[in-house]
């Protein structure tokens, strides 16, 4: 139930308008990149892409070779496998879904294998439930893959563009994941605007695996067997690549604002009302919603506060965010997933922003929260509850060591 | 600050594709006079069985802020209209999501509408409709519950009626022009479609419902377990076996009491026990364990359980033993085993009241046959219905992209 609120864009004459969910706005995306290649495995939340793309193909829109694959693993590994032979190719899963492709997901990066997958984030198993939790896609957080959170229909559209862009940059040539709440985006339609195939052309360049093509002509082999006399240099390329990234993706975003006349100017994280912001709420993904709406509310009652919502998540955008955060009195961080036995038995993002202060010379007191669970739906009173002890944290200086769990039943 | 908020309450599958049209269109018409708007299911919902009564949601707002505004939560709390595609959903409905019985106003506001298709007079309805303690208005459009097989979606312009009976309920967000502009644009309109929705503007009947009028019973309802208190490793406790029935001659199982499926029902069997073979077949074949076992040994359909989907009628080898009537023919859940036993010649009245009347015996979903939708649509058109033209009926042809 994702809405964009950044400045409404104003259609450009050659855009057309669709009402049409997250997840088709992806499939629409991934027609204007012109993908060779995508395997399906059904899961929910991520089977409405799927479903989507076939009927992209089925009409015609679309020429790409579609394989159904008898499994996550199999899927992942086929789209590897072709992409190393030179195809455009697109892939994703959910929940358990996802971690049953573990093993393909993790040789990806070594490999530099630029594929563009989407994660409907879903809560894992046990129990069964199709509700969103990030934790399915922070799986992959310390493996080399580029992650970023989106939270509208057109930042899906536009975004699947980007990742392309960015991940197929020879500077980086990782993988990268499009992270998009289960339900609240994959499944929700809202007006988007779609550009021409003639603007997109202008942004994203055919994909060249140059010296790395597995082709007869250019004779290879990928993925030797070695050991410890090689490993360690093998990691530290994929961290160069990492840390290329944070050029190639402030690249994209701002030639991405050149072709199409709008997206952000900030790649790393949108800030809402954050100029004169006293606490400072972060989040990722469509709980944005009602943190924006409880915001304004709040703010109709004097209370100025304002949210840092994460979008790129790997690589970390470290000292934009420290910027962003040290001029707050207070930070609460609200994370849509769990780290048990983690330092404070905090979220994932509320530690590695504590991680991310550690040096910052001005270190406001910093709250976590863990909210939203399995598509809990997060409410205003939640948010204004958040609000209210970060507020009680900058009056008394202290972080407080606790983790606080919002709308559990206790 | 105006925002409308709609809810489609329809019966999962048959009606799927029918629901997501009637939300998307409520945007599309909306979109004309520059309103933003948003269109999604219940995602608990889904995947969806067939019959289980499942929810789309419109809201449509003049900014995206009010957008925003209403669509903080995770689904509408209160809903401007209730659109209703089946009238049998009046006697409630219970979702996958396990919250127990809701009535079907539940979320109407005061002074909103319910609109709902059906054939039934008001008052007929009003018994199972659930009291309120506010007034609203019901607003029916005349038509059968659009049903079709699996993912099949009717061509019989229930989403282009509906639509245009919306324009007469919301005209400040939805006009009647606007409705026929993006019923004429999207890609399953037609001009035939346009005028559908003008006949339903003007055929709509509305009347006030006060807060005296409806079914006084309470829906059944239960209280979530606090974390601390749910048995730890997602375990819950097996549903208790059953009890023997008078001295072991018959058995009646446990059921969940949280989870009563009967909502998912559209047509229930009615048994005549005086005709019961006892072969067993309808105990062994129902899909959801719906018989017991009485001390005769014939076998009661437990009426909190069935969802009424037709296994036993098909499975009994005796003709007219069990035969499926619309649930609109019925105002409780009461045994007929008991009422039998009670009054036999009474019981034998009742039956053949309930299966000997045509029109409440006609299959509500699912085709018997290959051709019997084209059938149908074709005495749907002698009776003065919906034209038929060849291929997909009332497809925009023109608005199939390639």
């Amino acid at each position: 139930m994702a809405v964009a609120t950044t400045a409404a864009p104003a259609a450009a004459a050659d855009e057309k308008e669709l009402l049409i969910s997250g997840s088709e706005a992806v499939a629409e995306g991934l027609t204007l990149a012109d993908i060779d290649v995508v395997t399906g495995y059904p899961i929910r939340p991520y089977d409405t892409v799927i479903q989507a793309i076939a009927k992209k193909i089925a009409n015609g829109q679309l020429v790409a070779e579609y394989i159904v694959a008898e499994g996550e693993h199999s899927q992942f590994e086929i789209v590897k496998h072709a992409s190393t032979v030179g195809a455009r190719v697109f892939c994703g899963s959910s929940g358990v879904g996802w971690a049953y492709a573990m093993e393909c997901l993790v040789v990806t990066p070594p490999l530099r294998v630029p594929m563009v997958a989407l994660v409907g984030n879903r809560a894992l198993d046990d129990p069964g439930a199709f509700g969103v939790e990030h934790n399915d896609a922070l799986f992959v957080r310390d493996l080399g893959w580029l992650l970023c959170w989106i939270d509208t229909s057109q930042e899906a559209l536009d975004t699947t563009l980007i990742a392309y862009r960015v991940a197929e940059d020879r500077r980086v040539f990782l993988p990268t994941a499009i992270s998009a709440d289960g339900a609240f985006l994959t499944h929700s339609q809202a007006i988007t605007l779609v550009p021409p195939k003639s603007k997109v052309d202008k942004f994203l360049p055919r994909y060249d695996r140059g010296d790395l093509l597995l082709h007869p002509d250019n004779p290879i082999t990928v993925a030797p067997q070695a050991n410890e006399d090689w490993v360690i240099e093998i990691r530290r390329q994929n961290d160069e690549a990492m840390k290329r990234a944070y050029t190639v993706i402030e690249e994209a975003y701002a030639d991405f604002r050149r072709v199409f006349g709008r997206g952000p100017e900030n790649p790393w994280f949108e800030e809402y009302m954050t100029e004169d912001a006293e606490i400072i709420l972060v989040g990722m993904g469509t709980i944005s919603l009602p943190i924006k709406v409880g915001i304004r509310n709040m703010r109709a009652q004097g209370k100025k506060v304002g949210l840092v919502r994460l979008r790129w998540f790997r690589p970390f955008p470290t000292e934009q965010l420290v910027k962003a955060l040290s001029k707050a009195s207070a930070i609460g961080v609200i994370d849509r997933d769990y780290s048990f036995g983690s330092p404070f038995a905090s979220g994932v993002v509320a530690n590695e922003i504590r991680a991310a202060m550690y040096n910052a010379e001005k270190r406001p007191p910093l709250l976590s929260f863990i909210s939203g669970l399995g598509g809990r739906e997060v409410t205003l009173e939640d948010v204004y509850k958040a609000t209210d002890l970060c507020y009680n944290a900058a009056k008394s200086g202290k972080s407080d060591v606790k983790t606080h769990w919002l709308g559990v039943r206790e | 600050m105006a925002a409308l908020i709609c809810e489609v309450v329809y019966r999962g599958i048959f009606q799927k594709n029918l629901a997501a049209r009637i939300a998307r269109g409520i945007v599309l018409s909306a979109r004309k006079s520059g309103r933003w708007g948003i269109a999604f299911g219940r995602y608990g919902d889904s995947p969806q069985r067939n019959g289980i009564p499942a929810k789309d949601f419109a809201i449509v707002a003049d900014t995206k802020e009010e957008l925003e505004q209403n669509m903080a939560r995770y689904e509408p709390k209160h809903t401007d209209v209730t659109i209703v595609l089946d009238d049998t959903l009046s006697k409630g409905v219970e979702s996958w999501a396990w919250y127990g019985l809701q009535p079907i106003n539940r979320l109407t506001v005061p002074g909103g509408t319910v609109l709902m298709t059906s054939l039934q007079p008001f008052e007929s309805l009003l018994k199972d409709i659930h009291k309120k303690d506010v007034s609203y208005k019901l607003s029916l459009l005349r038509a059968k519950a659009s049903f079709s097989g699996l993912w099949v979606h009717k061509e019989d312009h229930t989403e282009a009626r509906v639509l245009g009976a919306l324009a007469k309920i919301a005209p400040a967000f939805l006009t009647l022009d606007a409705v026929g502009q993006a019923i004429q644009e999207i890609e399953w309109g037609s001009d035939l479609k346009v005028a559908s929705a003008r006949k339903a503007f003007d055929r709509l009947e509305t009347r006030e419902v006060k807060i005296t009028e409806g079914n006084a019973e309470i829906p059944y309802s239960f209280e979530m377990p606090k974390w601390w208190e749910m048995r730890e490793g997602v375990t819950i406790p097996a549903i208790p076996i059953g009890k023997p029935k008078e001295g072991g001659q018959g058995y009646v199982p446990e059921r969940n009491p949280y989870f009563k499926k009967f909502t998912t029902r559209t047509m229930r069997p009615v048994i005549d026990f005086d005709t019961c073979v006892k072969c067993n077949l309808c105990w062994i074949s129902c899909p959801d364990s719906c018989f017991d076992v009485m001390p005769d040994a014939t076998f009661d359909a437990n009426m909190e359980a069935c969802c009424g989907c037709g296994v036993c009628e098909a499975v009994c080898p005796v003709e007219h033993c069990i035969t499926m009537v619309n649930e609109s023919a019925f105002e409780d859940n009461a045994s007929q085993w008991e009422m039998w036993r009670k009054d036999k010649a009474a019981y034998k009245t009742w039956l053949t009241g309930k299966i000997g009347d045509k029109a409440t015996t006609v299959r509500s979903h699912g085709f018997r046959f290959r051709g019997q939708y084209d059938e149908e649509l074709k005495r749907d058109l002698d009776q003065g219905g919906v034209e038929i033209v060849a291929g997909i009926p009332g497809e925009n042809a023109q608005h199939k992209t390639i």
